[in-house]
């Protein structure tokens, strides 16, 4: 087995432990259990209400996870020097940055899938109780598979927040980081607004700077099909298939962005 | 095979300061030196010589401004060398949340040993290094001391050819200090080349083969310690069997008791022991041991430099 498993494995194992991680999952899922609660008092609604805050739930949640992990990864073992005896096994710097950043992508998998499992059952025991006629009422039934797509998506996202945390985190410190992932996530979900640009202003160099940005920015509200899905619109396998290659794409520039920066640093 | 162990040429490391990087600072100043197979080094120099910018050099931890670093004919930050050698960073520091054993089978595994066969490594060595049952407690509730000795441990964890520590004693009760010693000694029988740094003369005394001295980023002696004409400032003898009287009546000051019936005695430079001892025998005081008192590096420093400027003035 090459190293880069066995620092993704220990990443995992690290995190699994950290009391942090588990009170974030375990708030997740006590929250997607009360949005039952929640849709009982809106007769009617219930079933959309209970989908779409356990979606955003989940993509909270993971965000937080993706981020505060995602930070410490690298910039801990510098911090607290570990790297010094880390980087004396036969470990290449890059291997490193490639190990932790799996080791964080299979900790997020298992969180979402924790959490998906958890929306799965309450809907699940939800269609149970309920009577046939009322069942009948639903645009999509309780447990629609085609969730599946916005979870996947979910996850996908949190993969490219996970990249960008790792990103920042090689070269400036884990507040920064943090504070610099949790704004290009914001500006991200905006970004569409910047492609049609000039339409609102007529200076030209704003507005090929506002064509810069938008290819350079990652664009994230792709990812988010919650709506679609709550409301039994189709998400087709294309869709997702494209919008993962772009996810693809941008987080294969980022870890090569970061790999590059962190071969170069002096660690004193 | 290669000829040397460890190579420096020409090694000169530059850290920039303050924002502008107007004046960098010169750690390491064009520091040749050859390691050969076998042989212990200390790395010897007092605070800020740059030992630690060395070896974080030789680990290519750091990138050197000028120069190279090789170890076993290889170039620094090689992964085929990174395989043979062990490193001990100085006041090492590894994860809070794993166990000294978990940390090394962890690095066990990163030079590909089996889990099983890296606990059984681990076990062994953490017995090599003197650490206890503490060896299943999370790593943040150990003493620095503690840590050192982990340090050591995972130093040793492939079998390495080539061990590097910085300051391996540095943290350690005087029962550590010896331990390590023996380990170091235990070390250069087995044959692997050590090269250690330290500030301390008496650490390198018992053990090295030769020693290079560093001074303010360069290299100023290199030889056997024997060699290098450190001035002898007294003695430290340890004696049993007398009492404070018998001591008394030889005129020797600086007398204190130790544990067990035990005296510590300063002999001054000029009642060398040859000149006490039959005294003591005639008494029947016994002697447990006798050490002597170097000057310190720094001492030993300012010397070659106020003989290097006195022509001059
Ligand atoms: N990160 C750094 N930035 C700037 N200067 C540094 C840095 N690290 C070391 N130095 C300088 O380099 C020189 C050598 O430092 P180094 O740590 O190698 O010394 P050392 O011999 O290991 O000392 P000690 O016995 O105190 O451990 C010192 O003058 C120090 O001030
Ligand atoms: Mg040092």
């Amino acid at each position: 087995m090459s190293v880069i498993p066995r620092i993704a494995a220990q990443v995992f194992k690290e995190s699994v432990r950290d009391k942090v991680l588990y009170n974030l999952v375990l708030f997740a899922v006590l929250l997607i259990a009360a949005s039952y609660l929640i849709g009982q008092l809106t007769a009617g609604q219930d079933v959309k209400i209970i989908k779409d805050l356990g979606l955003a739930a989940t993509q909270i949640f993971g965000l937080f996870i993706a981020v505060f992990i995602g930070i410490g990864l690298v910039s801990k073992e510098v911090e607290r020097r570990s790297i010094y005896s880390l980087l004396s096994k036969p470990v290449r710097r890059h291997e490193l940055i490639l190990g932790k950043y799996a080791g964080l992508v299979l900790t997020l998998a298992v969180n979402v899938g924790v959490m998906a499992v958890a929306l799965y059952a309450v809907l699940g025991y939800m269609s149970w109780v309920e009577t046939e006629e009322f069942r009948r009422s639903w645009e999509a039934p309780a447990t629609d598979p085609a969730m599946l797509a916005a979870i996947v998506l979910i996850f996908v996202q949190l993969m490219l927040v996970t990249a960008i945390a790792l990103f920042f985190s090689t070269f400036s410190s884990p507040m920064l980081s943090a504070v610099l992932t949790f704004g290009l996530y914001v500006v991200g979900h905006f970004n569409a607004d910047l492609r049609n640009f000039e339409s609102v202003v007529e200076s030209p160099a704003a507005v090929s700077l506002a064509r810069v940005l938008y290819y350079a920015l990652p664009n994230l509200a792709p990812f988010d099909v919650k709506a679609q899905v709550v409301h039994a619109q189709p998400v087709s396998l294309g869709y997702v298939a494209l919008t993962s290659a772009y996810a693809a794409a941008y987080i294969g520039a980022l870890l090569l962005a970061a790999v590059f920066i962190f071969s170069k640093r002096d660690f004193k | 095979m290669a000829r040397y162990a460890i190579r420096l040429e020409e090694l000169t490391k530059d850290y920039p300061i303050g924002f502008w990087r107007s004046r960098p600072v010169r750690a390491l100043d064009h520091v040749s030196l050859d390691v050969e197979p076998g042989e212990v080094l200390g790395y010897l120099g007092p605070n800020g010589a740059g030992k630690t910018t060395t070896l974080k050099l030789l680990m290519q931890l750091v990138y050197p401004t000028s120069g190279r670093a090789e170890i076993l004919g290889r170039p620094a930050g090689d992964v085929e060398a990174k395989r043979r050698l062990g490193y001990l960073p100085e006041l090492p520091y590894f994860y809070d949340n794993l166990t000294a054993e978990e940390l090394l089978v962890y690095f066990g595994g990163l030079f590909g040993l089996a889990p099983a066969v890296a606990r059984t490594r681990a076990s062994i060595l953490l017995d090599r290094v003197g650490l206890g049952a503490e060896r299943r407690r999370r790593l943040r509730h150990y003493s620095k001391g503690m840590l050192q000795r982990v340090g050591i441990a995972q130093a040793l964890v492939n079998d390495p050819e080539v061990v590097f520590l910085d300051e391996p004693m540095s943290g350690l009760d005087p029962v550590g200090r010896r331990d390590t010693r023996e380990l170091i000694r235990s070390l250069r029988d087995e044959g692997r080349t050590v090269f250690f740094s330290s500030h301390i003369l008496s650490d390198a005394e018992a053990l090295c083969t030769r020693v290079a001295i560093m001074v303010q980023g360069r290299l100023v002696s290199t030889g056997r310690l024997a060699d290098l004409a450190f001035e002898v400032q007294g003695w430290e003898l340890v004696v049993s069997g007398g009492d404070g009287g018998a001591l008394a009546s030889l005129g020797l000051d600086a007398v204190t008791t130790a544990v067990d019936g035990r005296y510590v005695v300063e002999l001054p430079v000029d009642r060398p022991p040859d000149q006490v001892l039959p005294e003591l025998s005639r008494l029947h005081v016994q002697v447990v041991s006798l050490t002597p008192r170097h000057e310190s590096l720094e001492d030993y420093f300012m010397r070659l430099v106020a003989r290097r400027q006195a022509p001059a003035a």
